[in-house]
């Protein structure tokens, strides 16, 4: 398999804090790989440098072989990269579906090309992937009214509806009704298998990664601390001493 | 126009005549910005009606005259009175729109600001008025600089205020309390603060010190209905520049900026001296926000 | 009957009855002409404010740059040009149009990164700055501003004549309006103005989207100020041309008042502000001002949502 994504050496200080130092991380062509870390390991800071939310200040960071360390986060989200946020950003005041309207792939188009109406193409995949996140009766509510883990499951959705090759999820499972969890560990899967999107999951719940995730990439204190398969990281004696607090 | 520019650069002491005079102008707006990154800070609001506080203490120091009382009375009566009136503003309309959109804010503060510069212009006319404060001039250099003394008592008046601002936010109680209230409203509230007391404290407060500065502006400079808008903005300018909490600064920016805008009144004329002010803002705006589009990060 | 037909149904009803309006009004009431040219106009400011404040989030309060600058380019182009009145006019409609877009594609890629508001205190500052310019620039007649050449037909037909160009702009610019909100640009520009940082992310070019939004009002509000400057015959730099304190105030006002981000709301908006205004401010007796800045703060403090959107509201509470 060959490597999609390649952080080569990121280091990146915020003021005078380290928040991610001296990291390598590969994600590979089709995998699902896992982020996980104690809190304020640099999880969300090396998904910011990977979307080109901030610059790196050393290092850099390859996508499909091509660096995108200097891209700010339209151009990087047009080459196929995207991410969700742990908070969940969508567009408040519209309905799901006007969500996923805006959200498709020929949205990135040229200022010009945007004045046609919504396809009606677009707008059945839309319906078909807010069926898949199990949203599809609440294609015509204002995504703001949504609850918290309704706005996730949308946010993912509308991710999908941009038809990533890689996509970085922030904490999917945060804030989602523990019952439901099992069903989106299996949307997860699909969006994978069925729709060939490579995943890169930052999650806390050690269940649902250990299942999830082909390989996992541990991070403690802004530098990478382990990595392997799920069964290598969990026996790893110092992956539980960072989560433990002893290291 | 390059005529005057070179004139300025010829003919030292007409720079610093016309330096200095923006100098001490400056100190003015420093005083109404204070209030400004006051209320900024502590409310989090853009107090678009900031100059018509402005104008309107100056107009009770130019009533106060009129009526008799000594000029360097009305700077207390107008710090007093534009107290009460900051007072008043928040309790009818401000506190309603406190947690609201900012954009809320600004379009009611706005219209507070059309409303009274509208009020000023019906009751007192629209005549640009000046009161002497009595005080005389400073000649230096044989006459070429020209400084009034009541300019210079400005200039001590901005800065003493600016100090006791400092002392009373980082000592006093209710300097603490806004101090808190800004930092984390809940938490302040949580910790027994009365948060909506504090707020209405600060909007106050912020009337004085505009009223204080109004009442320099009318003994110093001239006063008119519609002079309010380019107060707001030049204290909104100093405060983007200096940043919300930072008092040193303010002084600073506001110096700086009274001597920037004479001497382009000087090299521009004084009919654009106030496309000047207004223009300045947007470039400092456009310019701060290329900066930070270089970071990465956007002004919220 | 179900959501989807019957709001189209009524759009339809409301579109007929304002276009037997705009057509047959002024021959009905030729006294009103002139007041019904200006009701178009507001109709124009409202349309052309919202398309950034309400649809896009971004609240400018210098808009009124754009029609200042179509006031100046119709006085200046009839002025130099030594045309014939109407093909004189046609040049400056043209020459505002496009220096308005100019303007706005100028000031919109520097201005247009500028968020919340910075941006609404930054174009207030624009506009003030360039009516500040114009009073002082001599070749626009600086203070004592510009007198337009007089309309060459008959009594009457002059009136006329502005009714019906700005009800003919004001249709246009609402039909565009209403088919672009229709198409994927009108999403982008929802998306922009519900989470810009999510939009940037997701792909899309903000930047020309902004720039192009703000054109088209510009766009508009040029030719606008081209034929607001000959039906009012003479153009001063603060109280006509960049009336800040008036005009470019009434846009945001009006916008809100019917409901901004909303189909008919600035419509709506334009109608009820222009018409209390001329029924009811000769009766403030020069307190007009006064009463313009106690309405925009009552507004804002107690009627934000606007009319369309207690209009929802009320339709919510009765559905639920």
């Amino acid at each position: 398999m060959s490597a999609l994504l390649e952080v080569k050496n990121v280091t990146k200080r915020f003021g005078g804090v380290v928040a991610n130092r001296d990291v390598s991380l590969t994600v590979r062509q089709g995998e699902i790989a896992g982020l996980i870390g104690p809190n304020g390991s640099g999880k969300t800071t090396l998904f910011g440098s990977i979307t080109g939310a901030h610059a790196v200040d050393e290092g850099d960071i390859f996508f499909e072989g091509g660096s995108i360390a200097h891209l700010r986060p339209a151009p990087i989200a047009r080459l196929g990269l995207l991410r969700t946020w742990q908070q969940t950003r969508i567009y408040g005041e519209m309905t799901c579906a006007e969500n996923m309207a805006i959200s498709a792939r020929e949205a990135h188009g040229h200022v010009f090309s945007l004045l046609r109406p919504v396809p009606a193409a677009t707008r059945r995949k839309g319906d078909d992937l807010l069926a898949f996140v199990g949203l599809h009766e609440k294609k015509d509510d204002k995504a703001g009214s949504l609850s918290f883990g309704q706005q996730k499951l949308l946010e993912f959705a509308m991710a999908l509806m941009n038809e990533p090759k890689l996509l970085l999820l922030d904490e999917p499972t945060a804030g989602i009704n523990p019952t439901l969890i099992n069903g989106l560990i299996d949307r997860l899967r699909r969006a994978n298998t069925e729709l060939g999107v490579t995943l890169l999951v930052i999650e806390h719940n050690m269940r649902v990664i250990m299942n999830l995730a082909h390989r996992i990439t541990c991070l403690a204190h802004g530098e990478v601390l382990a990595e392997g398969t799920p069964n290598e990281v969990r026996d790893d004696r110092r992956v539980l001493d960072a989560y433990l607090g002893v290291a | 126009m390059l005529d005057n520019l070179s004139l300025f650069f010829q003919y030292p002491p007409l720079a610093a005549d016309v330096i200095l005079n923006g100098l001490l102008i400056g100190a003015i707006f420093a005083l109404a910005a204070y209030g400004m990154a006051l209320v900024w800070g502590v409310l989090n609001i853009v107090n678009v009606v900031q100059g018509e506080l402005v104008v309107l203490g100056g107009y009770v120091t130019f009533l106060a005259v009129q009526a008799g009382l000594p000029p360097l009375l009305g700077l207390p009566l107008s710090a007093a009175v534009m107290f009460c009136l900051g007072w008043l503003i928040y309790r009818a309309i401000v506190f309603r729109v406190v947690d609201k959109d900012i954009f809320i804010s600004i379009l009611a503060t706005f219209g507070l600001s059309i409303l009274f510069q509208q009020l000023a212009n019906a009751m007192f006319g629209s005549d640009v008025r000046t009161v002497d404060a009595g005080l005389g001039s400073l000649h230096l250099l044989d006459g070429t600089v020209t400084l009034a003394y009541v300019k210079l008592l400005a200039f001590v008046l901005a800065l003493g205020a600016g100090g006791a601002l400092w002392l009373f936010l980082r000592h006093a109680r209710l300097g603490q309390a806004i101090r808190a209230t800004a930092q984390n409203p809940r938490a302040a509230r949580i910790l027994g603060i009365d948060t909506n007391r504090v707020y209405a404290m600060t909007y106050a407060l912020n009337g004085a010190l505009c009223g204080a500065a109004g009442s320099l502006a009318v003994m110093a400079w001239t006063i008119h209905p519609y002079i309010g808008l380019p107060y707001t903005v030049r204290s909104f300018m100093v405060v983007v520049v200096a940043g919300v909490g930072n008092v040193a600064g303010v002084v600073a920016a506001g110096l700086g900026l009274g001597a920037l805008e004479n001497v382009a009144g000087f090299v521009f004329g004084v009919e654009f001296q106030i496309a000047f002010v207004f223009a300045l803002m947007v470039v400092i705006l456009v310019w701060r926000n290329a900066m930070a589009a270089r970071k990465r990060s956007y002004l919220e | 009957m179900s959501r989807a037909t019957f709001p189209r149904l009524s759009d339809w009803h409301i579109a007929a009855v304002l276009a037997l309006f705009g057509l047959a009004g002024p021959f009905l009431l030729p006294t009103l002409a002139t007041q019904i040219a200006f009701l178009w106009l507001m109709v124009v400011f409202a349309l052309t404010w919202d398309m950034l404040g309400g649809r896009m989030g971004y609240n400018s309060f210098g808009n009124i740059v754009f029609f200042g600058i179509g006031c100046y380019a119709a006085a200046v182009i009839q002025r130099d040009a030594g045309l014939p009145y109407f093909e004189g006019l046609a040049l400056g409609l043209v020459a505002g149009a496009v220096l308005s877009v100019l303007a706005a594609i100028v000031f919109g890629a520097a201005m247009l990164g500028i968020r919340g508001h910075y941006f609404a205190i930054g174009t207030l500052g624009l506009g003030i700055a360039a009516g500040e310019i114009a009073a002082g620039w001599d070749y626009v007649g600086a203070g004592s501003g510009m007198a337009l050449p007089l309309y060459p037909g008959e009594l009457g037909e002059r009136e006329l004549f502005f009714c019906y160009s700005l009800f003919a702009l004001a249709a246009c610019c609402f039909l565009l309006f209403r088919w672009i909100y229709s198409t994927r640009f009108g999403l982008a520009l929802n998306a922009i103005r519900d989470d810009q940082d999510k939009a940037d992310a997701m792909g899309l070019r903000t930047t020309p989207i902004k720039i192009v939004a703000w054109s088209l009002s510009a766009f508009f509000l040029g030719i606008s100020g081209g034929l607001a400057a000959n039906m009012i015959g003479f153009i001063d730099p603060r109280d006509v041309a960049f009336a800040g304190a008036t005009y470019g105030v009434w846009m945001v006002l009006m916008t809100i008042l019917g409901g901004k981000g909303t189909l008919w709301g600035p419509v709506l908006g334009a109608f009820i502000f222009h018409v209390t205004q001329e029924l009811f401010w000769t009766w403030l007796l020069g307190w007009q001002r006064v009463a313009l800045g106690l309405l925009i703060v009552l507004i804002v403090v107690f009627f934000p949502q606007g009319i369309m959107g207690w209009l929802a509201e009320r339709r919510a509470r009765t559905a639920s």
